[in-house]
């Protein structure tokens, strides 16, 4: 059957129990291995069920992200319900099991193809496009700031509606009157002429015979009842009581806890461990070689924990013990260096002629940046209870992809994906980090050596020893103004790129443009880190935009104003936050003020910083936000992301360096690795322009612009530019304009 | 070792070495898990509880300490099922969690900080709190959550007053 069709995509699904299912269904027929091992049975029809009504009439969102407070199990059933005009009091979420059937890569695919259909024998290659598309995408994951704008734009939005037309269809066919006559409200659908009206429920049942539309309508913005409201978080009640259940909560009978200790060095193995030096100690139970990682078993955790920091491990050296901070940087810049002379850089982005425009120029500016690795610190320590029983692996833990965790737990133990069991928690912060499976293969692996349930428990040390780093990195710049002060080219070469793609390049009217990266990759292992790329490059980039704006003599806000002339978005976004920041107010001695706009994730983002640097100690004490996301869906929630993104990115530019000595990371804990606290934390302001563009995300980008807005803060405040970050390692009282060696 | 611990109330007799982290305890033995392990050096605050209504750190408190004392954690802090304390409360009503991870050590600083002092200064706020880190950035809404919280409790305060007057 080669036919496949956005009805078949869309279609009712199953009744069971009284409940009305419907489905989001995608083609039966045959698929290449590597998409049938993510989502399908053997070509089988594949149910994507996102919604359910209960015979109370309680409408489910079934929601297929993963909750680690970016309120995403709340905005995607407010999507759902407002397209199916729902009783928001009457609405329910759940979070989608961690099965084949409901992987994201379904949607992408269908909604974004429509009611294509294939020849047979294009239909494999189409998916395969797709599957990678969707990986590209991050759309199996939670990650990327995609859940709203994709999952909630094409998915849940549609689903929502979906169910509400063949609702109505099937009470027209009851009430045998025309289903243009009726209208759904409040979870109850009505019709006005005879005065009738019934709850959702009584139809599902007939309505789970009809199929669905291939395109419901979908409300305009002005139409939305839900959608655009503050209702409370559905996560939050059991977030104050204690009940909530994080993946390091898991209880199970028997269960025994287990501590781990993987090589310091990254990449080295286990050469001998000597177990009968711990075998004795009060409720040790038994000790696992993993390879590249020594386990301990035991009734406790506080007991495997103290038991393995006195088991002797050795460690087989591969070379990585040499590497120092210093010397990667050093492999940085001979890297770029290197592509420089042999003119073998990967172009990024070009436009225009930069060895032409700088030609003409007399006045250039250059600058070199520099930032650290940054581990993710999520405050819930990595961790994953495990139980390996009946050829089956079954995992408790918090997840930002559920599916790929089974597929590669089930890789690592050479299992059937079918055979692992992913039950997704609460994430105690993600952030990216719970993206990688490390933790849970640990898990899996350890179970699989007992006949109970274990707990695997990171400590602190661990975490922030064997995190996924975002990268250290250097960027250089060199640009040219003309004699009115406007940068006629910009020329930025940076290392070590990742994604998205677009992080490096910049929203100014500059007509030259060169970015352009060499790569140099070390034994640290990377990860994607609250806004990924765009952590590193708005930080580059917004910094050196500010120091033209000082070669030119102009003013910060203004000169990007200037520069942003054919890009109405980014100028309104800047011009609120100029306006809601009291821009050009007087500020009190030893203060400044600092402004940067960065679009990612489809949101573009303003903010300006007022900081205090008095006595060398920095105290960045009001933060303004501007933010457009095309449309907030949550209002209040999209103001928690961007507090949460803003402190998250402060505490970084300010405190966060992760470094490397003799191969290994060098910071374990909180006492070494700080974090921003209550008292330096400023006063944050959100205002939201709705700007009616294509909806983008909210998780990530509130976290790029504030390190340059606070470096450009501090340079207004005291002339010295911030070049390398952390802040921490400067020197404000003795007026030394360059970073101190960190390495 | 044999000792006992009044948890929320509730006598429980555990045998467990006596240096082993009243976290561990309280969550291994006992079964509370709302109370959180964040760093397991008293740097984080994710372990908060109450002993004898005073705000500590369970991860580096020996259980011995706390033997034959009272312990409060986040199950216990509202002091009856299916109730919330005022600051649990205003937790909800200033949407401050998120992950939500850290909001148990939080609410037990908030509530051991009100318990002492009805109304904290700014400045008594920041001293209280900032031994509990929040990686999702709620530091400025659980400032307002305990703000609100406190008016609340004054307001309760008075009218039991004004109650038992008339």
């Amino acid at each position: 059957m080669g036919k496949w069709t956005r009805r078949a995509f869309i279609t009712t699904g199953l009744l069971a129990g009284g409940t009305l299912v419907i489905g989001v269904a995608i083609r039966p027929g045959n698929r290449p291995e590597k998409v049938a091992r993510l989502v399908a049975n053997d070509g089988e029809t594949v149910l994507n069920i996102w919604l359910k009504i209960d015979a109370n009439n309680v409408v489910t969102a079934i929601v297929p992200h993963a909750e680690m407070g970016q309120g995403v199990h709340t905005t995607l059933a407010m999507m759902l319900a407002d397209e199916m005009d729902a009783d928001w009091s009457q609405v329910r979420m759940m979070e989608a099991p961690a099965h084949k059937e409901y992987a994201n890569y379904a949607l992408a695919r269908g909604y974004t193809l429509g009611d294509a259909d294939f020849p047979a024998f294009l239909i494999d290659t189409v998916d395969g496009i797709f599957l990678t598309a969707t990986k590209q995408m991050n759309l199996q994951i939670t990650g990327g700031s995609t859940s709203v704008a994709t999952t909630g734009m094409i998915g849940m939005r549609v689903a929502g509606a979906a169910a509400k037309a063949i609702l109505l269809e099937s009470a027209a066919a009851t009430w045998q009157v025309p289903a243009r006559q009726l209208r759904a409200r409040n979870s109850h659908i009505f019709h006005d002429a005879s005065d009738r009206s019934a709850p959702f429920s009584e139809f599902a049942p007939a309505a789970a015979n009809i199929d669905a539309p291939a395109k419901p309508r979908l409300k305009s913005t002005s139409e939305f009842t839900i959608m655009g409201t503050s209702p409370q978080k559905l996560d939050i009640p059991a977030k104050v009581d204690g009940s909530a259940k994080f993946g390091i909560d898991a209880v199970l009978p028997g269960m025994k806890y287990a501590a781990v200790k993987a090589s310091p060095v990254f990449g080295e193995t286990i050469k001998s461990i000597d177990p009968a030096s711990i075998e004795d100690l009060p409720g040790v139970r038994k000790v696992v070689n993993l390879g590249d990682a020594a386990v301990v078993i035991a009734d406790g955790y506080w007991q495997a924990q103290q038991a393995l920091n006195r088991l002797e491990i050795e460690f087989t050296a591969t070379g990585n013990e040499k590497v120092e901070q210093s010397a990667i940087f050093q492999q940085f810049a001979k890297a770029m260096d290197d592509a420089t002379e042999k003119k073998n850089h990967t172009r990024d982005f070009e436009t225009g002629n930069t060895e032409t425009a700088m030609a003409e120029s007399s006045h250039f500016v250059e600058a070199e940046y520099k930032v650290p690795y940054l581990a993710h610190a999520t405050m819930e320590p990595m961790n994953c209870t495990a139980w390996v029983h009946d050829d089956q692996c079954e995992l408790w833990l918090g997840t930002q992809n559920p599916l790929g965790f089974a597929g590669e737990v089930a890789e690592a133990m050479q299992m059937d994906q079918e055979n692992v069991i992913v039950h997704n928690q609460y994430l105690g912060g993600g952030f990216g980090r719970r993206a990688f499976a490390d933790f849970a293969i640990q898990a899996g692996r350890i179970a699989a050596q007992v006949p109970y349930p274990v707990k695997l428990i990171w400590s602190r040390e661990e975490d922030m020893r064997h995190d996924h780093y975002r990268q250290a990195n250097i960027s250089r710049f060199k640009a040219s103004l003309d004699s009115s002060g406007k940068p006629t080219a910009w020329v930025n070469q940076f290392v070590d790129k990742h994604d998205p793609v677009e992080a490096p390049y910049i929203p100014y009217g500059i007509d030259n443009q060169l970015i352009h990266f060499a790569d140099s990759e070390t034994h640290v292992p990377w990860g994607f880190w609250r806004s990924v790329d765009h952590s590193l490059h708005a930080f580059f980039t917004e910094s050196f935009a500010d120091e033209l704006a000082h070669a030119a003599g102009k003013d910060a806000y203004e000169f990007r104003r200037e520069l942003l002339a054919d890009n109405t978005q980014f100028r309104d976004v800047l011009d609120l936050a100029a306006e809601k920041s009291d821009w050009y107010a007087p500020l009190p001695e030893n203060w400044g003020r600092g402004i940067a706009i960065h679009k990612s994730f489809g949101t573009v983002v303003a903010q300006v910083v007022e900081v205090e640097v008095t006595e060398g100690a920095v105290r960045a004490h009001r933060v303004t936000c501007t933010v457009d996301c095309g449309f907030a869906m949550h209002p209040d929630g999209l103001k928690s992301q961007m507090e949460s993104g803003i402190i998250y990115g402060l505490t970084a530019a300010l405190y966060s360096d992760i470094s490397i000595r003799r191969g290994a990371v060098v910071q374990s804990n909180f006492h070494d690795y700080p974090m921003l606290r209550m008292d330096e934390s400023p006063q944050i302001e959100t205002y939201i322009i709705n700007g009616g563009g294509r909806v983008g995300g909210a998780g990530e980008p509130g976290t790029p612009a504030i390190a340059p807005a606070l470096a450009n803060a501090i340079f207004n405040a005291t002339g010295q530019r911030i070049r390398e970050l952390p802040i921490k390692h400067h020197d404000f009282n003795r007026g030394d304009p360059g970073a101190k060696d960190v390495a | 070792m044999m000792m006992t611990l009044n948890i929320n109330g509730e006598t429980h007799n555990v045998d467990v070495d006596p240096k082993t982290p009243l976290l561990w305890v309280i969550r291994e033995q006992i079964g509370l898990v709302g109370t959180k392990f964040g760093c397991g050096i008293a740097q984080c605050g994710a372990c908060t509880v109450h002993l004898n209504g005073a705000a500590i750190r369970s991860c580096v408190t020996p259980v011995q300490a706390a033997d034959k004392q009272q312990v409060t954690t986040i199950e216990g802090i509202a002091g009856k099922a299916d109730a919330l304390h005022p600051v649990q409360q205003a937790w909800i009503d200033e949407q401050i969690p998120q992950c939500g991870y850290c909001q148990s050590g939080q609410i037990m600083s908030a509530t051991a900080l009100l318990a002492e002092n009805p109304s904290p200064s700014g400045e008594d706020i920041d001293r209280a709190m900032s031994g509990n880190v929040c990686r999702c950035g709620t530091y400025g809404r659980i400032r307002k959550g305990i703000e609100r919280a406190a008016i609340v409790m004054a307001y309760e305060a008075c009218c039991e007053e004004d109650t038992s007057n008339g």
